[in-house]
């Protein structure tokens, strides 16, 4: 394939929607504007845990421009099934909340009217008639015996199969620290983020004359948002047809299926086209975070620098649902021992609820905080071993045949190319040994 | 209260709206008129994906009621095409990969034409300057410094 | 008034694919009477340019001008399933989906083509530019306008194609955690330079130089958009930006910009980069994901790079000036 000459492959050809962008005709789902379209605005809760009691609506329905309520009442199946699209149950998060909320910007209900100046009007007047809980906000602290419970199912994680974590075991890591000559742990941490995109998350319901519904979105994935929210309206698939494809930065934050449905369903109850997108503040504080991950390594490493024993215990921060995080803990898993050549690991990695704001998909899910743990731990061991940053990451990179902790074995490995690739871009001259080292030419055991 | 007619020139036409009080030029254009090139980001002027030209100045308008503008000139990213040709700051973002969703483009390229028609050589600092109230979350903004810079270039070259 | 330099690397892998698979895309090809090709899509652009890519596959793969493919999508109505743009997998599975059904259409082009110059399919070639001609008669040849409307209206065919990709899903033994995650591992190595103040706290970030490899670049220039958009991400993740400023309390979450501190143009470090390709063995030509790796290398990067410059491991992200600052208090200040 390298030897080939190819006419368009490798070129900088110029964008297909460069000219949409820089005359600003590229349609956004904003931008989209239909007779008659209605505004969605979100009642939320303003409290991590509580009992939800009841809710008043009879001040809101006197503004002006005021339409209609919708509450769990009102969806045919108030259930998130995100996950279970992809073969990972149970469902645990409501559409819109019924007794309980476990976070601060939990939806509860939807108000729908004629303008978004009515509709931000009448959700500040609705009476929440909620009964606080004590919530809990750290990993560890919410599984401890005493921990406030978020779940129906009594715990506070994600059951894997009948474990408590995703578990790797590769090896005898217990035999591999009496081996090792050095034993180095720490903890690591990585606080939530934003995804932050330009262009917040959003889509308008359209209703069709032959009863379908179009809606407009900027979904990152088409189906997926398809096949969940014609499941939570219970109509049949191909009642809905989904228009999108261009978004304003998507980064992971509109995965999660969190506009379309109830959108939909306001459509479908009024009849009329209807816009929901998320304010800034929505999008800053209710839309997912890039959860956080709370790292523990230990480490045995022989005086070589050769590590031969990593134990690591991770907690995610799922906040209050699941969204993607226990698909998330699962990639976390297959990656945190990171690309190195190591023949004894052992990891649990916890899926936690705490009662904050989800978190869900990011640039890098699961390996970012991975990553950052991993690599700042390679530098400890390299101080501590009396070795320098480099050598420590030749001396333990993976090669192709090695193989993985979960057992894969590791092929298109290119990790010592890109190290000797980057030492010559900044100058540092590594010993002939980690020049001559390669992918491809194993290492002696 | 009522609605009240305001006289404006946009994008080089002299024309009259009727808008609510407190309506903001943002909803004017997008809303009122279809003109979306005017993007939302934040409504909160922390942005700046909003930018249009107000006299040759640029502001933000989800932070401008339509009566502040009376009489003025606005200048959109609808009206930068010249005899139907790309500007030079379009043409230019277009070629050297300073876009990447588009989303922030328009305010950007509001931004950049203030600038560069005060100040049509300006350094790196003063581009960096200028473009600081701009936010972007996918091309790192280089490519877009790099882009005003050219577009410098290109812009003084003309009828040389 | 003291500031100290500083140097840190990470190595890092990034897997290609939604894990353990079971992430389809498809794709539809079509030409249209005149040899237009129409790419029926249900994937989704998000800024990095899927749109350019799939459309410089296809074009590659027909054997026609970049200019010539047309890529429709999004649509749920017309574009076949696509499982969507995240995991870094899209050009790698709609690229492979669109390479299969171009193969499709293009062997019905050529079909076509060797009946109407009378020679075999496997004596054919394209230019690149819209020809289909005999290999070693260029003047032998057929335009691909004249080559549709002939199909179209002569024969009565379609050129036409269907593709599809699929790492079919697998499942994690519980006891072992066994699995196949992925399709591929691209890899990056950065070195960032850094300057701490010993008095404010801050960092600011001098350079990041990177190495990274991804099998293939289909566009350079979109390729760099990532590594420029990905390091400020990184930089970004590391220094600046949270939800939780008291994490793990929920007080102060930021409600807009002016809350949450995010690296802008007057922040920005030397960036430097170069890129490696070593063809994936079952990427498009190669192609290994990219889009989230950009993000990730710098984020250690500059945390080890911080603890060479002031002696202090902070190992809670964002390094914020406070944290910088309450960790020089529990440890003495080094000589400059």
């Amino acid at each position: 394939m390298s030897t080939e000459t190819l006419n368009v492959v490798g070129k900088s050809k110029l964008r297909r929607d460069g000219l949409g962008h820089v005359t600003g005709k590229t349609i956004y789902v904003n931008d989209i504007n239909f007779p008659d379209m209605l505004t969605l605005k979100m009642v939320r809760s303003p409290v991590p845990h509580a009992n939800l009691k009841g809710i008043d609506f009879s001040e809101a329905e006197k503004v002006t421009g005021f339409v209609r309520a919708l509450t769990y009442e009102d969806v045919p199946k108030n259930i998130y099934t995100i996950l279970t699209l992809i073969g990972v149950g149970p469902d645990e998060e409501m559409v819109l909340a019924e007794d309980k909320v476990r976070y601060i910007g939990e939806p509860i209900a939807a108000i729908v009217a004629e303008t978004e100046e009515s509709a931000m009007e009448a959700v500040s007047r609705v009476r929440l008639d909620l009964e606080e809980l004590p919530a809990v906000f750290d990993v560890e602290d919410a599984l401890k015996p005493d921990a406030p419970i978020l779940k129906d199912w009594g715990t506070n994680y994600f059951v894997y199969e009948g474990h408590h974590c995703r578990r790797v075991r590769f090896g005898d890591v217990e035999k591999g620290f009496q081996q090792a000559q050095f034993i180095i742990e720490d903890c690591y941490q990585t606080t939530p983020i934003e995804h932050a995109p330009s262009e917040t998350t959003g889509c308008i319901a359209k209703p069709e004359a032959d009863g379908r519904i179009t809606v407009y979105t900027n979904t990152q994935a088409l189906f997926f948002t398809l096949d969940n929210t014609a499941i939570i309206l219970q109509v049949p698939f191909q009642k809905l047809h989904l228009v999108g494809g261009t978004v304003g930065g998507g980064f992971g934050g509109k995965v999660d299926v969190i506009v379309e449905p109830i959108a939909t369903l306001a459509a479908m109850k009024t009849n009329r086209p209807v816009k929901y997108v998320f304010s800034r503040q929505e999008e800053m504080q209710a839309s997912s975070s890039r959860g956080a991950w709370r790292m523990y390594f230990k480490d045995g490493v022989m005086k070589d620098g050769r590590i031969i024993a990593r134990q690591i215990t991770t907690y995610a921060d799922s906040g209050a649902y699941n969204r993607h995080t226990p698909y998330a803990v699962t990639k976390h898993a297959a990656n945190i021992a990171g690309p190195y050549r190591i023949p004894n690991v052992w990891i649990d990695a916890h899926c936690v609820y705490t009662n904050r704001q989800p978190g869900s998909a990011m640039r890098g899910f699961g390996v970012t905080p991975a990553s950052f743990a991993l690599e700042m731990q390679m530098d400890k061991i390299a101080d501590q071993v009396g070795l320098d940053p480099w050598a420590i990451r030749f001396i333990n990179a993976y090669q192709n045949g090695d193989m993985k902790p979960h057992r894969k074995i590791v092929e298109d490995a290119t990790l010592i190319e890109v190290m000797q690739a980057a030492a010559e871009m900044v100058g540092h001259d590594l010993p002939e040994e980690y020049k001559s080292m390669s992918s491809w030419a194993r290492k002696e055991d | 209260m009522q609605a009240k007619i305001i006289n404006l020139t946009l994008n080089g036409k002299n024309i009259d709206v009727m808008v609510s009080p407190m309506t903001t030029l943002q909803v004017l254009l997008r809303e009122n008129l279809g003109y979306t090139a005017t993007k939302i980001g934040c409504r909160q002027g922390s942005c700046g994906s909003c930018t249009v030209l107000i006299n040759g100045e640029p502001m933000m308008s989800c932070l401008l009621p339509v009566e502040d503008v009376a009489g003025q000139d606005v200048v959109t990213l609808e009206g930068l095409m010249v005899d139907g040709e790309l500007h030079a700051i379009q043409e230019t973002f277009f070629e050297t990969f300073a876009i990447q969703c588009g989303y922030c483009t328009p305010g950007m390229i509001m931004v950049s034409k203030a600038l560069l028609d005060k100040n049509p050589y300006p350094s790196r600092e003063e581009v960096i300057n200028a473009l600081a109230g701009n936010y972007c979350r996918c091309t790192g903004y280089e490519p877009i410094i790099q882009a005003v810079i050219e577009s410098a270039k290109r812009m003084n070259s003309v009828g040389n | 008034m003291a500031k100290f330099k500083g140097t840190g690397i990470a190595a890092v892998n990034y897997p290609t694919g939604m894990n353990l698979g079971g992430d389809p895309s498809q794709a539809l090809i079509h030409s249209t009477t005149t040899g237009t090709f129409v790419i029926s899509l249900s994937s989704t652009d998000l800024g990095q340019g899927l749109k350019t890519v799939i459309a410089q596959i296809a074009a590659e793969v027909l054997g026609v001008s970049f200019e010539n493919v047309m890529i429709d999508t999004a649509d749920t109505d017309t574009g076949p399933h696509c499982m969507g743009t995240f995991a870094s997998r899209a050009t790698h599975r709609v690229g492979n989906a669109v390479i299969q059904a171009a193969e499709e259409a293009r062997k019905i082009m050529l079909e076509i083509a060797s009946d109407e110059l009378e020679v075999s399919p496997e004596d054919l070639e394209t230019d690149g530019e819209g020809n289909i001609r005999v290999k070693g008669s260029p003047d032998r040849s057929i335009n691909i306008v004249d080559l549709a409307l002939a199909a179209h209206f002569k024969y009565g065919k379609t050129i036409a194609g269907r593709g599809m990709y699929m790492k079919p899903k697998s499942d994690v033994d519980p006891e072992t955690g066994k699995m196949d995650p992925d399709s591929t591992e691209a890899h990056a190595c950065t070195v960032a330079e850094v300057e701490v103040d010993t008095e404010t706290g801050e960092v600011v970030v001098l350079s990041l130089k990177s190495a990274y490899e991804i099998g293939r670049q289909v566009n350079p220039a979109l390729v760099e958009g990532q590594i420029r958009g990905g390091s400020v991400m990184g930089m970004a993740h590391a220094l600046y930006e949270t939800t939780h400023p008291y994490y793990p309390a929920v007080d102060h979450m930021p409600g807009g910009f002016s809350e949450y501190p995010l690296p802008g143009p007057m922040e920005l470090p030397e960036i430097e980069s170069v890129v490696l390709e070593y063809p994936s063995v079952n990427g498009p030509y190669g192609v290994k994901g990219l889009g989230e790796m950009t993000a990730n290398s710098p984020i250690p990067a500059i945390a080890n790079a911080i603890k060479d410059a002031i002696g202090v491991r902070i190992t809670e992200i964002p390094i914020t000036p406070e944290k910088i600052l309450k960790a020089l208090e529990e440890k003495d200040i080094p000589e400059a």
